[in-house]
């Protein structure tokens, strides 16, 4: 097995690809976003839970590949809990992180996000990795449900 | 001056003294024309299994293609000069080239187009739009690709008109029944696809043609996965438009076909206007050029077309029955190597089908299976395949899809099982 997919398919990711958390729905979510990779069938739904300025829960549900869902696993997990503009700034961090590589990037900063380091060598998988953020940026941006799609 | 002695001899003709019997498919003679077929791909050798997005090409098409440029090339239909008649014969040629391919009664039944989405759009929009009134209906099948769902789609929305579907079973076989009660009196145009891409089924297009044409219902057949893998014979099926592409029948991108009968090309209003579609413009009215150039507006791709033309001749230099019939033998290779791995499931197992070996695994996403695969050098494509209906109808959101060419074999299909063996291993 080549030590590229090693590193894209981390213990990691196989767990939360597998068990994803904060896989539910939120009642009576303030944001939600709908996130679509109409090429390979990745579809996942965004749930958000805004106090003010503060990310009080996150969540989401759908289905996709493990690099999709692990992201969005990993996503909920390391957000929730974050003012808004703690996750733009990770966002930004981790766009750069699966497009440019783990050198560019404090990997402190992120966290368990580094797991997804390896999906820099994987160019056709960094919009799995990225979906579930786009989704994100969309539901902070708009008032109440967008739709996105990296395609 | 005194005359040659000893005149040329009249050219000698060629005797085959021992012809043989039955002439023999070679593979690996095949596989040795097309050059990419030997590179590595990450370190190992490539598993080329997406032919049916796109086949590779094999070295005469590429040189046919390299001759027209360097001796050739020039504007077609409308210099005097030298280059341009040649240009004319080369293009032209291509069209007979077609015809013969196709077993169409005319050359003037051949119009080159993009692909065989440009034709499948160029016959809703002029054809259809002729045909298809407030209140009638389009019918299509629920196994169409959507280049042949979303012209007509168009079609009805701009019309008034209804897109019925042609429902099949959970095997990927047309429900002919169904498909016959849904002709109706508003039923105007039948589409169909000759080769279904997602699944592989084989459609009896002759005997729709003939339930349609039983009711006065035309039939548009998509042929993108049906030329590459079986007789297309549009007199035998009598099918009122067949449409393939160049790109997935060895041929180059750019480049298909739209076979209409005469008819049907006569009555249809021409579909872009410009150049070379014209006999006379005035500021007035336009004559228009006739059939094919009617339908033909701009300069086309010769090159394409030349390269096309390369294609059907250098399949037509194999023995084509036998070849088909090594593709055929790999499929049923393939197929029972797969079904014996457990969890796999085949998606489309109709009795009959060509080329096609869709497939879902454990609840192994289709897009890592075609990633762990791409590291072994083995080429699959995974989605939904341009058929979402398809996909929505078999309760999927994808499928991993293996898709064979006639330069396939059985040591690449073990490579794909050996490949899938690792991919149970990384993701069980």
């Amino acid at each position: 097995m080549s030590s590229e997919l090693d590193d894209l398919y981390q213990e990691v990711i196989l767990d939360h690809g597998r068990r994803p958390r904060n896989f539910r729905k939120i009642e009576g979510a303030t944001r939600q976003a709908e996130g679509l990779n109409p090429l390979c069938g990745d579809h996942f739904q965004l749930y958000l839970k805004l106090d003010g300025d503060r990310i009080e829960d996150i969540s989401f549900d759908g289905s996709g590949c493990a690099i999709s869902k692990a992201s969005a696993s990993l996503m909920t997990s390391s957000i929730k809990g974050k003012t808004v503009a703690e996750a733009e700034q990770l966002f930004a961090e981790f766009h750069t992180l699966v497009t440019e590589g783990p050198d560019k990037v404090s990997l402190s900063e992120l966290g368990k996000l580094a797991a997804l380091s390896g999906v820099c060598e994987f160019p056709t998988r960094v919009k799995c990795a990225s979906l579930v953020w786009h989704a994100l940026k969309s539901a902070l941006a708009a008032k109440s449900t967008a739709v996105v799609s990296t395609e | 001056m005194t005359s040659p002695v000893h005149p040329s001899p009249p050219e000698a003709e060629v005797v085959t003294l021992h012809r043989p019997v039955r002439e023999a498919f070679d593979v690996e003679r095949v596989r040795c024309e097309f050059p990419i077929l030997a590179r590595p791909v990450r370190g190992r050798p490539l598993v080329y299994l997406d032919s049916a997005a796109t086949t590779q090409k094999p070295r005469p098409v590429v040189e046919a293609m390299a001759r027209f440029f360097d001796q050739e090339n020039a504007n077609v239909h409308r210099g005097v000069h030298f280059l341009s008649e040649r240009a004319t014969e080369a293009y032209e040629g291509a069209r007979e080239r077609v015809r013969r391919f196709l077993n169409a009664r005319q050359a003037s039944e051949i119009v080159f187009v993009r692909g065989t989405t440009e034709a499948l759009n160029l016959v809703a929009f002029t054809f259809g739009r002729l045909k298809v009134r407030a209140g009638d209906e389009v019918l299509v099948t629920a196994m169409e690709h959507h280049s042949n769902i979303v012209p007509w789609q168009m079609l009805c929305e701009q019309q008034g008109a209804r897109l019925t579907v042609a429902p099949i079973d959970d095997r990927g076989v047309l429900d002919l029944e169904e498909l016959e009660r849904r002709i109706g009196p508003r039923t105007r145009v039948l589409c169909v696809t000759h080769v279904s891409n997602a699944l592989g089924t084989v459609n009896p297009v002759k005997r729709i043609v003939a339930l349609a044409h039983a009711r006065g219902v035309p039939v548009v057949v998509d042929g993108a996965q049906g030329a590459p893998h079986l007789p297309a014979d549009v007199q035998a099926l009598d099918c009122d438009f067949y449409a393939f592409s160049g790109h997935k029948i060895y041929g180059p991108t750019g480049i298909g076909v739209l076979y209409a009968k005469a008819e049907h090309l006569e009555a249809m209003p021409p579909w872009q206007g410009g150049g070379d579609m014209i006999l006379s413009v005035t500021f007035e009215r336009t004559t228009y050029n006739r059939i094919p150039h009617k339908f033909e507006a701009g300069t086309p791709n010769m090159a394409g077309a030349v390269g096309l033309a390369a294609s059907l001749d250098w399949l037509a230099k194999l023995p084509l029955a036998l070849a088909w019939e090594h593709e055929q033998d790999l499929l049923d290779y393939a197929t029972k190597a797969l079904s014996r791995i457990g969890g796999l499931r085949l998606v489309g197992t109709a009795p009959e089908k060509a080329a096609v070996l869709s497939f879902v695994f454990e609840d192994i996403h289709p897009h890592d299976i075609g990633t762990v695969l791409d590291r072994e050098g083995i080429a699959i494509r995974t989605g939904h395949h341009c058929a979402q209906p398809l996909m929505q109808r078999l309760g999927l959101s994808a499928t991993a899809r293996a898709s064979l060419g006639l330069y396939n074999t059985r040591g690449e299909i073990d490579a794909l099982v050996a490949g899938l063996e690792k991919v149970r291993r990384m993701f069980a």
